[in-house]
């Protein structure tokens, strides 16, 4: 839950789309066709009704992958008739490409037909927390950033109607039919506020044949969480809005199951993977706590082992939470070497969430893998604090006795990232019981009566 | 980018009270808790708003004390009700925060707002920004637990649970102020700075949204302002500028006490493309909104910035160390908290206390996963496909009765489950009815008729002929002992039926018990006490209570499923009129129904049909 980039497609889809409901019946000319693998080609998509445009208009053909600088990188066909584009894109579908130092492979892309222009504006608009700021320069296109100079802005306050705002100080009567722009800009500004975007930029957007702005290029990301007020506007081609991954980051199976387990509780459940052959793996309570933890392991040298980033909070039930630790214990006891493994299963001293009732679910997991725990000398650092936390605890020691799991459980008398330097002392130790060593603070001394290695 | 609207300096006093809308029950007993330890002379609560209630009062404890908390139906009612309650604590969900914080913003009573939801959209968090800044009203959060004043005002959940409250001795003021993004790792510092410093003054977390409702720098330059601050702790985190703020107000000197403080996040570096942490403010990206970037700023710009977080906790010391030795910090006097007793229902988790139950259940319990009758599970109740009556067994016996004994239950129910709308019971049913009753008031009017002359009669039956058996008296003894005493015999005699005309459902219940029960001795003593009584009046007849009475006898004592003495308690007790009520309720309903179907009018006796024998002039002088 939190800000959501879009494809270039969707962005203007549902510019497109709400732009005569929000902006008095005006309509925006744009045309666009997106091709992924699960379209048809091109070709084939050229023959239904709404897309007849693509038969007698000369198009342009982009990557649509939330990255940039896609002229520079020689990915956009300009000026080229229909089978030109069709070829295009059937020569560049599903291949890799690596851009700004990350690989991954070019799935989407969008057609639009060419547009002809000598003029490029730069617009954006982006969500500030007191206005909305407005950025423009009638230099807008691929150098923009060389010419970042020449961009005013003007921030508009929250709740401020666009309409009593004058425009004309920011676009300077250098721009052409600047009355057209002005008007575009607000009723831009007005989609941006209804629609819950957080940002839109066009770079460049021009005049078309008939002198009205058209938007070449558009970036757009929304506030996922205004979903349940915008969700039935967020349509294109008539399905809820898609979120995609960011460029170079296809998701893990297990990235995706925790993703859709997050979706559908109130809770918050986080995994992304680092590193599948990582050696310390962590499980941690709290939004909060959880950076801090993968902070302290790549502190001390460590974030290369590092397998995941994961985070679990607001109180999941213990299905969820079983859910979660069966997805992470199982991904750090994948291909077993040998050699030692740690899991973090930390957490700060909670406000409110039952300790105890969060572990059932985790205890539950280990039960199930409690084998594959033991091939993959994976020893397992419990930290935590909270309501009923004694008793939470007080299960985690039981059942690493009962099933001979090493466990080392801790309260809030160590700090909390204490469990961290155990862990790496852990991994680097052949065998596999390291004495727990006093990191940093003289009162993290109480530890010793706590520990139930089994020996 | 980071901009600060100089929030008023105060926000709670050991007075302050909050009004709670949506509350949740362990947050409101928390707050009390915090209170009494605190040694607070009024409530913290002072009210609880639940929309669309029927307002009324809410029990809590305030120490030993049980407290009564006003409830109302609106935001404008309560803070009518309660002008001393200056903070609105919402706990509505991300959907309905807006409106209700909405509501609040414009009572004058309220100054602080405080929004627990997570997941409210950002326009929505901007725009109650905009309405608060221009009210000069405070906002912490979305997406928050709260704060805290050490010793005055805690805010619902915040810093957990009593045993956290004690251990980091926060019923007492101490010195530092502390602002974090996250309640979870708040708590947590609490716990660390009342270890290396004399503890907090105030802890405020802003909650882990893209836009807070107050900001790091708000908190930290009202910490400024408070004299009793000494020193100021900041735990930021990756994402967006706010850190800056502290920079712009450290390098403009608005800010002159001791800041430490930490960014959290610097692992971002290592990962491959960006991340969304767990909070939604939290996200991988720009350089400058790194946390190295921002632990460099703050650096430079003055404020003590450890080398990790586990360091992080050594500088504090350190700092706090320094303003001991300048004598900038008194000791603090240490109040002896007063013991807050024991919540019950954590005591018997701790295995502390015990209690005496007041109810005793043995037939059946809903506690676990499943509901079992007499133990055994509904859904082998269910699946073996236990008849009606032997459900009957299980609640009533609180045993598996043979199929023979639960066919004849139902038999009995069966037979006696309606016998015409003329009799007393299904006539006072069909009254009621048609006077506009409900259901369950012309059912009950019906059973409420059910006694010693209509239908009540099993039991009583089934007493007089154990006892006549028990002590081996003839018919005839037995007859006329009772007649000596001026007794019916329950069970005989029918007002319509007779020995010419018999019962149909005598027979069935005979022919049934010949058949399947292993004795009928008490049935052969009934059927001869008959023959006796036939020869004084043909209507003696024993009718269908007394034969369900006596064929209870028999297979209560034939079965060899009860002791001697269940059977006398069974009997003592009264269960057999039970079959009658349940059998006759099936009747009953059926007749409530049929008026109500008939959509028959009240019901009138006809004058014509009573005999008027009122006296003139017999009233009252």
């Amino acid at each position: 839950m939190a800000r959501k980039k879009l494809r270039e497609y969707s962005t203007k889809y549902i510019i497109k789309n709400n732009f005569p409901l929000l902006c008095n019946g005006s309509k925006l000319n744009l045309k666009m066709i997106q091709v992924s693998p699960n379209t048809p080609t091109l070709l084939e998509l050229s023959k239904t009704i709404d897309n007849i445009w693509v038969n007698n208009s000369k198009l342009v053909v982009k990557p649509d992958m939330l990255f940039g600088k896609r002229g520079k990188n020689g990915l956009v066909l300009l000026n080229a008739t229909l089978e030109e584009a069709d070829n295009f894109i059937k020569e560049k579908i599903n291949k890799p490409v690596e851009i700004g130092g990350k690989s991954g492979l070019v799935t989407h892309f969008i057609v639009e037909p060419f547009v002809p222009h000598t003029e490029e504006y730069y617009l954006s608009i982006t969500a500030q927390r007191e206005s909305n700021r407005i950025s423009f320069s009638n230099c807008g296109g691929m150098e923009i950033e060389e010419n970042w100079d020449k961009v005013s802005t003007l921030d508009i306050p929250y709740g401020e109607t666009i309409d009593k705002v004058d425009l004309h100080t920011l676009i300077d009567s250098s721009v052409l039919n600047r009355e057209y722009v002005i008007e575009f800009i607000r009723n831009i500004y007005k989609l941006f506020n209804d629609l819950s975007f957080h940002f839109i930029e066009m770079n460049p957007f021009t005049l078309d044949h008939e002198g009205k702005p058209y938007p070449l290029d558009a970036r757009g990301e929304v506030d996922e969480c205004a979903a349940f007020k915008c969700g039935g506007r967020w349509l294109v081609d008539g399905e809820p809005v898609q979120f995609p991954q960011p460029f170079g980051r296809s998701l893990y199976p297990e990235e995706t199951y925790v993703n859709e387990l997050d979706e559908k509780t109130g809770a918050s459940l986080k995994l992304t993977l680092l590193n599948p052959t990582g050696r310390i793996w962590a499980m941690v309570a709290g939004g909060g706590a959880s950076v801090i933890y993968a902070d302290t392991v790549a502190d001390m040298g460590y974030g290369h082992e590092l397998g995941n980033y994961g985070e679990y909070s607001g109180d999941p039930n213990e299905e969820d939470t079983h859910k979660y630790a069966c997805t992470i214990i199982s991904l750090a006891t994948r291909n077993p070497d040998s050699k030692p493994r740690a899991l973090l299963i930390g957490g700060g001293i909670a406000n409110f969430t039952d300790v105890a009732a969060t572990f059932k679910g985790i205890i539950r997991a280990i039960k199930e893998y409690h084998q594959d725990i033991i091939k993959a000398n994976l020893s397992l650092f419990v930290r935590r604090g909270g309501p009923n936390y004694q008793s939470g605890l007080q299960h985690m020691r039981e059942i690493g006795h009962k099933l001979h799991i090493p466990i080392k459980v801790f309260g809030p008398e160590v700090n909390m990232t204490s469990i961290v330097a155990m862990a790496i002392q852990h991994i680097n130790n052949p065998i596999a019981n390291p004495v727990p060593i006093h990191h940093s603070k003289p009162t993290s001394l109480t530890m010793s009566p706590t520990i139930n290695g089994v020996h | 980018m980071a901009s600060s609207n100089h929030l008023p300096a105060r926000l709670f006093t050991k007075q302050s009270q909050a009004l709670i809308y949506n509350y949740k029950e362990a947050a409101v007993q928390r707050m009390l808790d915090f209170d009494n330890v605190s040694q607070r002379d009024t409530p913290s609560v002072a009210g609880l708003i639940h929309p669309g209630s029927d307002g009324g009062l809410y029990k809590a404890f305030f120490g030993f004390k049980e407290l009564v908390i006003p409830v109302y139906n609106s935001v404008s009612e309560a803070c009518q009700q309660c002008p001393n309650a200056d903070v609105f604590l919402n706990f509505a969900s991300h959907r309905s925060a807006y409106q209700s914080s909405l509501l609040a913003l414009r009572e004058p009573s309220i100054r602080t707002v405080v929004i627990i939801a997570e997941g409210v959209p950002e326009n929505e968090a901007r725009s109650l920004i905009a309405i608060a800044k221009k009210a000069g009203k405070v906002i912490i959060g979305p997406a928050t637990v709260g704060g805290i004043q050490a010793g005055s005002f805690k805010i619902g959940n915040t810093a957990g649970t009593i045993d956290n409250i004690m251990a980091c001795k926060l019923y007492r003021s101490g010195s530092v102020g502390f602002v974090s993004k996250s309640g979870g790792l708040s708590n947590e510092m609490y716990n660390v700075l009342s270890r290396c410093t004399d503890g907090i003054y105030e802890g405020i977390a802003i909650g882990g949204d893209a836009f807070p409702g107050s900001t790091l720098t708000d908190h930290a330059l009202r910490f400024e302002k408070l004299p009793e601050v000494k020193m100021i702790v900041v735990l930021g985190e990756l994402g967006g500028w706010d850190e800056y703020g502290i920079v712009d107000a450290l390098k403009k000197g608005e800010i002159t006490k001791p800041i430490c403080a930490w960014v959290s996040g610097t692992v971002a570096k290592i990962f491959p493309t960006e991340v969304q942490f767990g909070h939604a403010g939290a996200k991988s990206g720009g350089e400058t909104e790194s946390a190295d970037a921002k632990n460099n700023s703050l650096r430079d710009a003055g404020a003590i910035v450890p080398t990790s977080f586990e360091d992080f906790s050594n500088v504090i010391a350190a700092t706090y160390a320094k303003l001991q030795s300048k004598g900038l910090v008194k000791p603090v006097e240490e109040p002896t908290p007063p013991e807050l007793p024991l919540d019950f229902k954590t005591a018997v988790k701790a295995g502390k206390v015990r209690k005496p139950t007041s109810i005793i259940s043995t037939i059946c319990d809903d506690r676990g996963d499943e509901l079992s009758y007499a133990g055994v599970p509904i859904s082998e109740v269910c699946k073996e496909q236990y008849c009606l009556g032997d459900v009957i067994g299980l609640l009533w016996f609180k045993r598996k009765l043979p199929p023979y004994a639960s066919k004849f239950f139902e038999m009995c129910l069966k037979l006696v489950a309606d016998h015409g709308p003329a009799v007393s019971g299904a006539h006072n049913t069909i009254v009621a009815a048609r006077a506009g009753k409900d259901l369950v008031s012309s059912l009950v009017s019906g059973l409420l008729t059910i006694g010693p002359r209509f239908g009540g009669a099993i039991d009583d039956s089934a007493r007089v002929f154990q006892d006549a058996v028990d002590r081996g008296l003839s018919p005839d003894q037995f007859v006329e002992g009772m007649k000596s005493k001026g007794r019916r015999i329950p069970g005989i005699g029918h007002l319509i039926k007779s020995a010419t005309d018999s019962d149909k459902r005598v027979i069935i219940l005979k022919e049934y018990a010949y058949t399947h029960f292993t004795s009928t001795k008490y049935l052969e003593y009934a059927l001869e006490v008959e023959k006796y009584t036939l020869q004084k009046a043909n209507n003696l007849i024993l009718n269908v209570d007394g034969c369900i009475g006596v064929l209870f006898l028999d297979l209560l004592h034939s079965s060899g499923l009860f002791t001697q003495q269940e059977i006398k308690e069974i009997i003592d007790i009264g269960y057999l009129n039970g079959f009658f009520i349940v059998g006759r309720t099936v009747g009953l309903i059926g007749h409530a129904l049929d008026q109500k179907r008939n959509k028959q009018g009240l019901y009138r006796h006809q004058f014509d049909d009573i005999l008027y024998d009122v006296k003139l002039g017999n009233g009252p002088e």
